[in-house]
């Protein structure tokens, strides 16, 4: 199996931190690896590991094939890097930003403007291209660093926690242009704290802790370890909560919990939310909420290790 | 242009532009020079010169070495010391280019605050009656002579702002470094009047040479011995501190 991302055995320590302890990943060509795994868990160590800033204490980590300490230079030429902390500078503005990458990765200098434009029209940020990336809330920060990873047609990118500290609605518009960058065959690193994020996004789930790489599958593998997706509905009309638990015991093959005027269900796979949205319709039973929950980090990383609290 | 030029050239450009944003960021290589002139003239004059006049004419070639050396300590060191925390850095190390680029970029583009900060001089300078009396290309000499040397004594600040990682010490452990420096020469009062351990150290100290230097380029007199001196030390630190800054910023991860 060739790999576009690939690391063996990679250790890396800080002092008397063990950052990473011996860790595998592998992506095969255009897809997503998702690693996932709470705060310290070693995610930005084996980024920048990756993407040349940081050097390992032991093990190789390869790009394309080559290695990231022996071959740095060409290892730079193919990959995108957008780091947890934002990437971009302040005091420019969001074109001028993506003109100097240009300018830095050699285009000439209408090329350079060229490709920043294209840029900020596919990351909806035509609008704001002309003001300073101080005066930007925080999603335009985050896809204006997204843009920038990509001026150089990147084989391979890398995205620390994309999504961290933005609005559950912001989110969304992130994970649109995360997956666009994937349609034209980009590999992709992500990671994140939210296994449904991973869930969303990833081909393929790594869950990290301590440094370690603790499970490994794709998000219906790990799903299936971890219990998997929980459908949630609350009746607007509490005196119709026997109808929808008997419609849900339908649509889901087992009988909900109830919880107050919360009825939950596990189900097995995205399809049962299609059947159930149409049969609560036809009932005429109205809902005040209705959601398809994952698991919790918590939740996940219980299940998983048998120990409570991610980050103990 | 090769690879390390011209990326540096394109990251100083960076720095140009977020300088014209920020004006305010040129006070503090402002002040100093505008600081010192009016303090010294009026403070000291009448009693070191007998008039203010002839003290502004002994004080301002030794005003335009501390101002480039000021320039250059107030910036480099802090201004890399705060980006290399920031994540845009990180960003640069990761693109195809030489990893000292940004590093000659920010110094290349902080160059121009010595430009403002000895323009602001001469303009106060003249405004009080200075007459560079050797006329205006040896006076543009003595300008250029006095950035130079503030560019290659800035080296020392930069290495200090990648090497330091707390970013108040920066300027601390600068001044410190500079001090004896910049001080112990004779640009207050003739070398006669000090007391003698300072003379011995004011006769040795490189900044001495470049107010000599300066002083003869601004009001006539022998210059060759004290510029040559002043380039030399110039290369001397510059071939010193240049590489070892660039080597200790290869290395900070
Ligand atoms: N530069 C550093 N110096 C010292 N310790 C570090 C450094 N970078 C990371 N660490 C430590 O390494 C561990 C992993 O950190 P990190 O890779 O940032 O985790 P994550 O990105 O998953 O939150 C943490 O315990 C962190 O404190
Ligand atoms: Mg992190």
């Amino acid at each position: 199996m060739t790999y576009a991302i690939r690391t063996e055995g990679l250790v890396k320590r800080f002092d008397d931190t063990t950052a990473l302890a011996g860790v595998d990943l592998g992506a095969a060509p255009g897809t997503v690896l998702g690693v996932l795994g709470p705060n310290g868990a070693g995610k930005t160590t084996a980024v920048r590991i990756l993407a040349t800033l940081v050097r390992p204490d032991g093990g190789r980590a390869l790009v394309d094939g080559l290695d990231v300490t022996r071959d740095g230079d060409a290892v730079r030429r193919r990959i995108g890097l957008t780091g947890q902390y934002a990437s971009v500078d302040e005091d420019l503005t969001g074109r001028e930003n993506l003109v100097l990458f240009g300018r830095l990765l050699d285009l000439r200098r209408a090329e350079a403007r060229r490709r920043a434009d294209e840029l900020l029209a596919r990351f909806e940020l035509t609008e704001a291209a002309g003001r300073r990336v101080s005066t930007y809330s925080g999603g335009m920060r985050r896809r204006l660093d997204l843009a920038a990873s990509l001026v150089a047609r990147p084989r391979v990118v890398f995205l620390d926690e994309p999504t961290t500290g933005l609005d559950p609605g912001k989110r969304e518009d992130v994970w649109r242009m995360i997956r666009s960058m994937t349609a034209d065959g980009g590999t992709v690193l992500l990671t994140t704290q939210y296994l449904e994020e991973a869930d969303a996004l990833a081909d393929e789930i790594s869950v990290l802790d301590h440094g370690t790489v603790i499970a490994h599958g794709t998000p219906t593998e790990l799903k299936r370890i971890v219990g998997g997706q929980t459908l949630a509905v609350r009746p607007a009309d509490p005196g119709r909560l026997a109808d929808a638990a008997a419609l849900l015991e339908r649509v889901a093959g087992r009988p909900p919990d109830v919880a107050g005027e919360l009825l939950t269900v596990a189900v097995d796979g995205d399809g049962v939310l299609g059947a159930a949205v149409p049969a609560l319709a036809a009932a005429g039973i109205a809902v005040t909420e209705l959601a398809l929950r994952l698991p919790s980090l918590d939740e996940v990383f219980f299940a998983l290790t048998g120990r409570a609290g991610v980050a103990a | 242009m090769s690879g390390l030029p011209r990326h540096a050239v394109v990251l100083a450009g960076r720095g140009l532009t977020k300088a014209r944003r920020n004006p305010g960021l040129f006070l503090d290589a402002i002040l100093p020079p505008v600081v010192f002139l009016l303090l010294f003239v009026y403070l000291f004059g009448g009693a070191v010169a007998g008039s203010t006049r002839d003290y502004l004419h002994y004080v301002f070639p030794g005003v335009l070495v501390m101002t480039a050396i000021l320039a250059g300590l107030t910036s480099t060191g802090l201004s890399i010391n705060l980006d290399i925390k920031k994540g845009v850095f990180d960003r640069f190390r990761s693109l195809p280019i030489p990893r000292s680029a940004p590093l000659l970029g920010a110094v290349l583009g902080d160059s121009v605050r010595y430009a403002v900060a000895v323009a602001t001089l001469f303009a106060l300078g003249l405004a009080l009656g200075f007459r560079p009396s050797a006329g205006l290309p040896s006076a543009l000499a003595a300008a250029g002579l006095a950035i130079l040397f503030g560019f290659a004594l800035s080296w020392v600040n930069v290495l200090i702002g990648v090497v330091v990682k707390e970013e108040t010490l920066v300027t601390t452990v600068a001044f410190l470094g500079i001090f004896p420096l910049a001080f112990g020469t004779d640009m207050v009062a003739p070398a006669d009047t000090l007391p003698g351990w300072l003379q011995a150290w004011a006769d040795v100290n490189p900044v001495t040479h470049a107010m000599d230097a300066t002083s003869g380029l601004l009001l006539g007199g022998p210059v060759r011995d004290a510029v040559l001196a002043t380039l030399a030390w110039s290369a001397g630190f510059l071939a010193v501190f240049v590489p070892l800054a660039v080597r200790a910023y290869r290395r900070r991860a």
